[in-house]
């Protein structure tokens, strides 16, 4: 079975189910309707605060479009049936919260290396450890870059509100599935339960990319060559007489196990990077606000770009040139467009809900003669619009 | 002489020649274990292209991942049935099989097994018992017989091996058997039977280790592994009418539960069906 969610017959279900409008929706229910936009027609997860309400929509809604729920013994069972689907034409997806991310990390890092399309939501809950398991958090940005051993890369997008978490999840599909590689999505506990005013659109407003398959046998040959100089091999999937050997070993283009051929190695993780370096258009995204003459530049992600921009508008109205820099998608960090922003500000705050993990980020791409502060806050409550105002204020 | 031993095999029709001559060591009954699916695959005029196989870590998981010639998934270490699940719901119509290790499917992925059997996903398991770890040197597993020594049991283990037949059965599959690899045409008849069946089936292969089981408690020749197994293997209908002090140390080989049970994907499939009715969703 192949799923792209475009054929005639989803997209007459998606309308008959989903009317065009607006609607109050939970952060957690705007992402799962993204996802069935998108195509996804395959969830395997596991429960946990504050992500439930996804797997609740999914587990409703999936079947309505043809579409399956799995709730599997364990958040590891869960990407595994995951990626067994994706290899069979699925596009899927799981959400989880910190400690079920913690369980899928080796998949995670399976599905990297066999190039297996797939969408883990986390909602970011606070921690280490059961911490705060109800309360929000922005602490697992390098969990997702770094959570699984090896050198790998990954993509990681992180929304804005309920209604970013509708596209940026439809985007999130598009670049795992353009890209043939597993894409974390970074939630958090705060927006995944605030309600708020979502725009469901009509299908026709939706963009759908679908995986490249081989154009016939010879082209199914090597599923992890490069034939078309991008990186990205096509996909045989099963059940289509190609007989491919999928393997989280070092592999050859052929798929053939070779774990002793330092070259090989060498050949298939470089290109595994060089894919989503040479892709940076596919999936780079930020927004920006007063950018262009800012002196103060604030950058901030996720839920607390949210009173970033209320601080920043404030800012303004203060006479004070603030700016404000949203990286949307967060892995591979937009260090280019940071270098050249930093080059032209005297103050750089990064208010985030964690200890200053993107704060790291950020001091990686602007020299030292510029001010670089992080904005914390842990513990459940999200920064306010004044607190970060008032930071403002102190580096003005 | 590989090849030649390869040209004159039957079954090569089945194996991925690109990735042959096979990484086992001589004497390991994983080579008899890939005969008897080759053999039954064959029995049964399966095409290869209906067949996925998927596997997770060890030794046994390279039994017929690589070497199958079908879509063929070498998965993490315990996580097979797991793969295998999300396969079997994307491909219903395909045989999709499991072949793994015991160290790989009963010990860390002991929770899947159980809860595949619990759902009776329709895929078949093809458990590999050696009694140890071979791939990581010999150390204790949960199927190792109270006593023996392994690398890291070197004064007798002291853990009673799990009936991982039995509790499968017990968790809820449709067909579960046991045989040893010294039992090559009962073995063959079973897998046959395990593909025919519709729901989750494990055949559970006592197999012999002699490098790294073997060698450590007085058995280094194959041979003498497989006389073993023969001497100790007590048929199902017998050992019903043994007590539990008989049956310490013995092998309860033949067919454990046969049954027809609602399968997983049929289930999942029947609610998208009466879901669209009920909502009049269907086309037409
Ligand atoms: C998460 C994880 N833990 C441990 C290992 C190391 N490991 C590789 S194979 C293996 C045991 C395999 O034993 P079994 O399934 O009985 O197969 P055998 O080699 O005996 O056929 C282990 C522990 C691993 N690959 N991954
Ligand atoms: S170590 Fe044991 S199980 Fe592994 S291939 Fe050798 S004999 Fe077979």
């Amino acid at each position: 079975m192949i799923v792209r969610g475009d054929e005639p017959e989803q997209l007459g279900l998606l309308r008959k189910l989903y009317k065009p409008g607006n609607y109050f929706l939970q952060g957690n229910e705007a992402l799962s309707y993204g996802a069935l936009f998108a195509g996804c027609r395959f969830y395997a997860g596991y429960p946990i605060t504050p992500s439930s309400e996804i797997a609740e929509t999914m587990a409703r809604e999936l079947p309505k479009l043809r579409g399956y729920y799995l709730q599997m013994e364990d958040e590891i069972a869960s990407i595994a049936a995951m990626i067994g689907a994706s290899w069979t034409g699925f596009k899927v997806m799981t959400a989880t919260s910190g400690p079920g991310f913690s369980l899928m990390q080796e998949n995670l890092g399976y599905a990297v290396m066999t190039e297996t399309p797939l969408v883990l939501v986390d909602v970011q809950r606070s921690g280490p450890s059961t911490g705060q398991a109800t309360k929000g958090a922005q602490g697992d940005f390098f969990q997702a870059r770094w959570g699984t051993h090896g050198d790998h890369p990954i993509v990681a997008i992180s929304p804005v509100s309920a209604q970013d978490a509708f596209w940026e999840i439809i985007r999130a599909f598009n670049v795992s599935e353009r890209l043939r590689t597993p894409v974390v999505f970074l939630f958090d506990g705060v927006l995944a339960h605030t309600r708020e005013q979502v725009r469901i659109p009509d299908v026709s407003e939706v963009e759908i990319t679908y995986r490249r398959l081989p154009a016939g046998e010879e082209d199914a040959r090597l599923p992890f060559g490069d034939p078309y100089g991008d990186g990205v091999p096509p996909m045989p999937l099963f059940g289509h007489g190609y007989f491919t050997h999928v393997t989280g070993s070092t592999h050859m283009e052929n798929g053939l196990r070779d774990v002793y051929t330092p070259e090989v190695h060498d050949r298939l993780v470089k290109r595994l990077h060089r894919k989503i370096e040479k892709n940076r258009s596919v999936y780079e995204r930020n927004e920006e606000h007063f950018t262009d003459d800012a002196e103060v530049l604030v950058v901030s992600w996720g839920v607390t770009a949210r009173p970033a921009l209320g601080a920043v508008l404030r800012a303004r109205e203060e006479g004070i040139k603030a700016g404000l820099f949203v990286p949307k998608t967060v892995h591979p960090f937009p260090g280019e467009r940071m270098r050249e922003l930093g080059k032209r500000v005297r103050a750089i705050l990064v208010p985030e809900m964690n200890l200053g993990q993107m704060r790291l980020e950020v001091e990686r791409y602007v020299n030292d003669d510029v001010l670089v502060r992080g904005v914390n806050r842990i513990g459940g409550v999200p920064l306010t619009v004044d607190e970060i105002l008032r930071e403002i204020r102190g580096v003005a | 002489m590989v090849k030649k031993i390869y040209s004159t095999y039957p079954m090569v029709k089945y194996l991925r020649r690109e990735a042959l001559p096979t990484a086992l060591c001589p004497g390991c009954g994983g080579g008899t274990v890939l005969n008897a699916f080759a053999n039954a695959v064959d029995a049964l005029k399966i095409d290869p292209r209906d067949l996925v196989v998927v596997s997770g870590i060890g030794c046994s998981a390279w039994i017929a991942s690589p070497y199958f010639l079908a879509d063929t998934l070498h998965t993490t270490h315990g996580r097979a049935i797991a793969f295998a699940t999300g396969v079997k719901v994307g491909l219903p119509d395909k045989k999709v099989v499991v072949i793994s290790g015991d160290g790989d499917l009963a010990s860390i992925g002991g929770n899947h097994i159980i809860h595949a059997a619990r759902r009776n996903v329709d895929i078949t398991v093809i458990l590999v018992n050696n009694f140890t770890y071979g791939m990581t040197g010999g150390q204790v597993a949960p199927t190792t017989p109270v006593g023996a020594k392994t690398t890291t049991s070197p004064y007798g283990n002291v853990e009673h091996p799990l009936p991982i037949a039995e509790t499968v059965a017990a968790a809820g599959a449709s067909y579960v058997a046991r045989w040893t690899t010294a039992h090559v045409y009962q073995l063959i008849e079973s897998i046959k039977r395990a593909l025919q069946v519709k729901g989750f089936s494990l055949v559970e292969v006592i197999s012999q280790c002699p490098v790294q089981f073997g060698r450590r408690n007085r058995m280094k020749e194959p041979a003498e592994m497989l006389r073993w197994f023969l001497k100790n293997s007590v048929p199902v209908s017998r050992a019903r009418n043994m007590k539990p002090e008989e049956l310490e140390g013995k092998f309860i080989v033949g067919e454990i539960v046969s049954r027809k049970r609602p399968e997983f994907t049929d289930e999942l499939n029947g609610i998208i069906e009466e879901v669209q009715e009920r909502l009049g969703l269907r086309e037409g």
